[in-house]
């Protein structure tokens, strides 16, 4: 191989729309994902609005029911498909081949395409909801045959949406794996790599797993609605149940899919702010790889309710409650981190903070609710829209947030304004809690999920959490405002503008070069 | 802490936080419920939850000291240990007790509610988008009876009976708004009542918070639960599984008497029965098909026809000026008793009516709304549809 003797800063990014649209940057791809999940999260959001709303008092005020239950099936599907998956995935763009030495991704046509196909995706996902027959209307996770014999007719258009997100996640983590097996700079060793690349590469291995099994079950939905065959109807020799199996094989793992870069970014955070070491680096790594494995054999516990076999119910109930000790390993991690360290509470540090706590505050009701006796209680009630809520909402959310606080320096150049961050932080926190705390108290009083209506003595906490919604959700145009503030105004950022941030990222200026780590860094 | 303590904390922290409601007991966690399986799930709920807030307060309580003493502000200088064999042991292996513990103590609930034998009673309980239908089902004795004609089997639909104006705000709403039917599941108290679950169309869920009950009621499968009441009362719950528009208005309410007063019951419901199957072969008029369709209309139909015939098109097509029924009445019967071939949302109801109702509904539909074709559906003319197929 010949030494190509040119150096690429000499030009920078082309002008205009054609830079992104035929950009193979990973800055630049890894923007791209991030706005887009921005957009998402604030549409999400606005459907969860119109939930809220109806939800505010008993009766059926704003919408009827059809409607509502296309809202809650698409704010269900564009936050995790459309909000906090390419989140991380943008995350993992700009940041992995930052943090490991690599000039660029492995394959950076392939993330092109990854992210390009996407927007094809969601729009065609949003256009069912001005279809006749609506949106889909039967949930994210779409049981058969619900969603099959008795779904409107824009679900085949649902299943081409799902297509496409599940084939632009597998090329993504394609990417992710094939650019840190082959791109780390030298001396960067496995066991070097800071914690985000390695959740993000035992994540792509969830990814790449599991996202052709929903490609597979979104393939037989589309056979059972044209063509005539019976995969999820008892009369032509299928089963419902068989639906619930193979969405939950997924879905499982994708749940894990959605907060183990989360753990990453918080492993990066909490130390820096700290301005100490992470405690138990080794452990860390290993909590991660059991959690991913453990998370492939606990799905049933979706389905305590569906008449699993008693022996069933135990192996599921006992695989699950495991999952409480590597998680907790890594809480315990967490504190221990901080425990004699020198903290500061920027921003991000305050969203970590609170990710610890809330995320730990959702898995104690996941280790409720993985005891199969009372989940009889808590199945499909607010019980569980609470405890899904805590671990996405204040985890992965928060997480991606104090993200964004973190490297946007890196990402910009510019500072953003501290007091408006902490601001935002307070408001999120607060909102986040009275939304989600009191539906842990409807839940155990008796209303199911997926209700628009619901019985009187409800009312007064359905109340407090919508207050509490409309609360966050206006919080989030501030954090809006904040990230167009840094970047048009904020002050000018050294390119390390934390004084305990560790790892290569901060070794390059701010904002980084449109080409960075042409020569590969020396790891010591 | 002993059960009234937590309750009465419970109750004061309710308190504090909310004004309180007119209507039912204000609740902030899962009801004791009235079975010895829904107490013994209620202790296992506290105790997992007690064991949730020991560890959250030892964890979060070392978090916050270090975030109050350990800070930069304060002059705190970070120590320089990151590792420690023994420490990382000891966190692995404390919570691993913890919840083998609680393993152990959940398998012996699971296991009694897994055992569904030497049942006095079985219930069939079958979903439909969007009512439940209960099928009390006979023992060999009681099918010779019924062979013999001196026994009828039970069986009835439970509606949802709040009125659409409660719903759409119109009127004030009652006390069991959307938690009350026209015909409750009766149960004796004291003898172990076995459920089999199965569902019409889609996936349902029948719950009862009271009885720590919740069982998936899923097409093509047969499911299994039981129960055994200990105290009489009226216990509401509703369906959990996502099953359509109708989903938050199909509740299950249980009433749960004596087995003096269920046995009467049941005589009642012998009686009931006889009626309704005389009422196939019995003269109708005109008028009582009408007022009679519409009455059934309104419970079986108006959910999704609504009540003005209109329907929600294109799921749930119009009525009023509809091919059907203004066309001709075989037509007519066939969707009705069969179902539609096209639309799977309109359901067959052959097995789930009488012939009475189902002429009563015919009739109805035939010259209500302004589809005055002046046609007259008897029993006879639905049991003579039904045997010439």
């Amino acid at each position: 191989m010949t030494t190509l003797d040119h150096d690429h800063s000499d030009h920078g990014p082309a002008k205009g729309l054609s830079r992104w649209l035929f950009s193979t940057n990973h800055k630049d791809i890894g923007t791209l994902y991030l706005w887009f999940s921005l957009s998402m999260f604030f549409l999400g959001g606005l459907f969860a609005m119109v939930i809220r709303a109806e939800l505010f008092q008993p009766g059926l005020q704003l919408v009827q029911p059809e409607f509502f239950n296309q809202m809650t099936t698409m704010h269900g599907l564009i936050m995790v498909f459309g909000a906090v998956m390419p989140a991380f995935v943008g995350l993992a763009n700009w940041m992995i081949p930052l943090m490991i030495g690599a000039p660029d991704m492995a394959l950076p046509r392939m993330n092109n395409l990854s992210f390009w196909i996407l927007p094809f995706a969601f729009a065609m996902l949003v256009s069912t909801l001005f279809m006749e027959g609506g949106a889909p209307d039967f949930g994210w996770t779409f049981y058969a045959p619900l969603s099959t014999t008795y779904a409107p007719p824009s679900v085949t258009f649902f299943i081409f949406a799902v297509h496409i997100m599940g084939a632009s996640s597998i090329m993504g983590a394609i990417n992710v794996i094939a650019t840190i097996l082959n791109m780390r700079a030298p001396g960067m060793t496995w066991m070097k790599m800071p914690l985000f690349v390695w959740t993000w590469l035992i994540t792509a291995f969830l990814l790449i797993a599991v996202m052709p099994v929903l490609a597979g079950v979104v393939t037989m939905m589309l056979m059972d609605i044209h063509f005539g065959t019976s995969f999820f109807s008892a009369a032509g020799g299928g089963s419902p149940l068989l639906f619930q199996h193979l969405f939950w094989f997924f879905g499982h793992p994708e749940v894990y899919i959605m907060i183990l870069p989360a753990f990453g970014v918080v492993s990066a955070i909490i130390p820096a702010f700290a301005r100490k070491k992470l405690f138990g680096y080794h452990s860390m790594v290993w909590a991660t790889a059991s959690i991913a494995v453990l998370s492939f054999i606990v799905w049933a516990h979706h389905m305590f309710t569906v008449g699993i076999p008693f022996a069933g119910e135990l192996f599921f109930m006992a695989s699950t409650m495991l999952i409480a000790v590597p998680t907790g390993v890594k809480v315990f991690n967490w504190v221990a981190t901080m425990f004699h360290g020198s903290m500061t509470f920027e921003t991000p540090m305050l969203f970590a903070i609170a990710f610890v706590v809330l995320f730990t505050i959702g898995g104690f009701s996941g280790l409720m609710l993985a005891v199969a006796p009372a989940d009889f209680q808590y199945h499909d009630t607010y019980f569980v829209v609470a405890h899904f809520h805590y671990v996405l909402v204040p985890g992965a959310v928060f997480s991606i947030i104090a993200a964004t606080y973190y490297w946007l320096p890196k990402w910009c150049g510019r500072m953003y304004n501290e007091t408006l961050g902490k601001t935002h932080f307070w408001l999120s926190f607060i909102g986040v809690n009275v939304t989600f705390f009191p539906q842990h108290f409807i839940g155990l009083a008796g209303m199911p999920r997926r209700i628009p209506d619901y019985a009187v003595q409800f009312a007064d906490f359905n109340m407090v959490s919508s207050i509490g919604a409309f609360f966050f959700g206006s919080s989030q145009l501030l954090f809006l405002f904040i990230i167009i503030h840094t970047i048009v105004a904020g002050k000018k950022a050294e390119a390390k503008p934390w004084e305990g941030a560790e790892g290569l990222e901060w070794t390059v200026p701010s904002p980084a070069p449109h080409h960075t780590f042409e020569t590969p860094p020396d790891v010591k | 802490m002993s059960a009234r303590m937590q309750k009465s904390a419970l109750a004061v922290l309710a308190t504090y936080l909310c004004a309180p409601n007119l209507f039912a007991e204000f609740r902030v966690n899962m009801p004791e419920g009235v079975t010895r399986i829904s107490e013994e799930v209620y202790s296992l709920h506290m105790l997992v939850f007690w064991v949730c807030v020991v560890i959250a307060i030892i964890v979060f309580g070392l978090m916050f000291y270090a975030i109050i003493k350990h800070r930069k502000s304060k002059g705190a200088v970070a120590k320089n240990f990151h590792e420690s064999l023994k420490v990382e042991i000891l966190w692995t292996a404390i919570p691993a007790l913890i919840v083998f513990a609680l393993g152990y103590r959940a398998f012996f609930t699971l296991e009694k509610m897994y055992d569904y034998d030497d049942s006095a009673l079985t219930v069939e309980i079958v979903g439909y988008q969007w009512k439940w239908r209960y099928s009390y089902l006979m023992d060999d004795a009681a099918k010779e009876d019924s062979a013999q004609g001196t026994q009828f089997p039970v069986s009835f639909f439970s509606n949802l009976i709040t009125p659409e104006s409660q719903i759409n705000n119109t009127e004030a709403k009652g006390e069991h708004y959307l938690l009350e039917v026209d015909e409750p599941l009766v149960l004796p108290v004291g003898s172990k009542v076995r459920f089999i679950l199965t569902s019409a169309d889609v996936i349902h869920s029948w719950w009862v918070p009271q009885l720590s009950v919740k069982k998936d009621a899923i097409p093509g499968i047969v499911n299994e639960a039981w129960t055994l009441i200990e105290k009489p009362g009226t216990y509401r719950g509703q369906c959990t599984e996502l099953c359509g528009k109708g989903h938050g208005f199909m509740p299950v309410v249980v009433q749960a008497v004596s087995q003096t007063e269920f046995d009467q019951w049941m005589l009642g419901k012998q009686d009931e029965a006889r009626q309704k199957a005389s009422l196939n072969v019995k003269t109708w008029t005109m008028g009582e098909l009408m007022e009679t369709g519409e009455r059934a209309y309104n419970t079986y139909c108006a959910a999704c026809h609504q009540a003005n015939g209109e329907g929600l098109p294109p799921a749930f097509p119009a009525l009023k000026n509809s091919a059907i029924a203004l066309g001709p009445v075989e037509a007519h019967l066939d969707i009705v008793i069969n179902g539609s071939r096209v639309n799977p949302a309109m359901a067959a109801f052959g097995a789930q009516l009488s012939a009475a109702e189902i002429a009563a509904i015919i009739t109805y539909e035939r010259n209500a709304w302004g589809n005055n074709t002046g046609d007259m559906v008897t029993p006879q003319d639905v049991s003579n549809f039904g045997s010439s197929q």
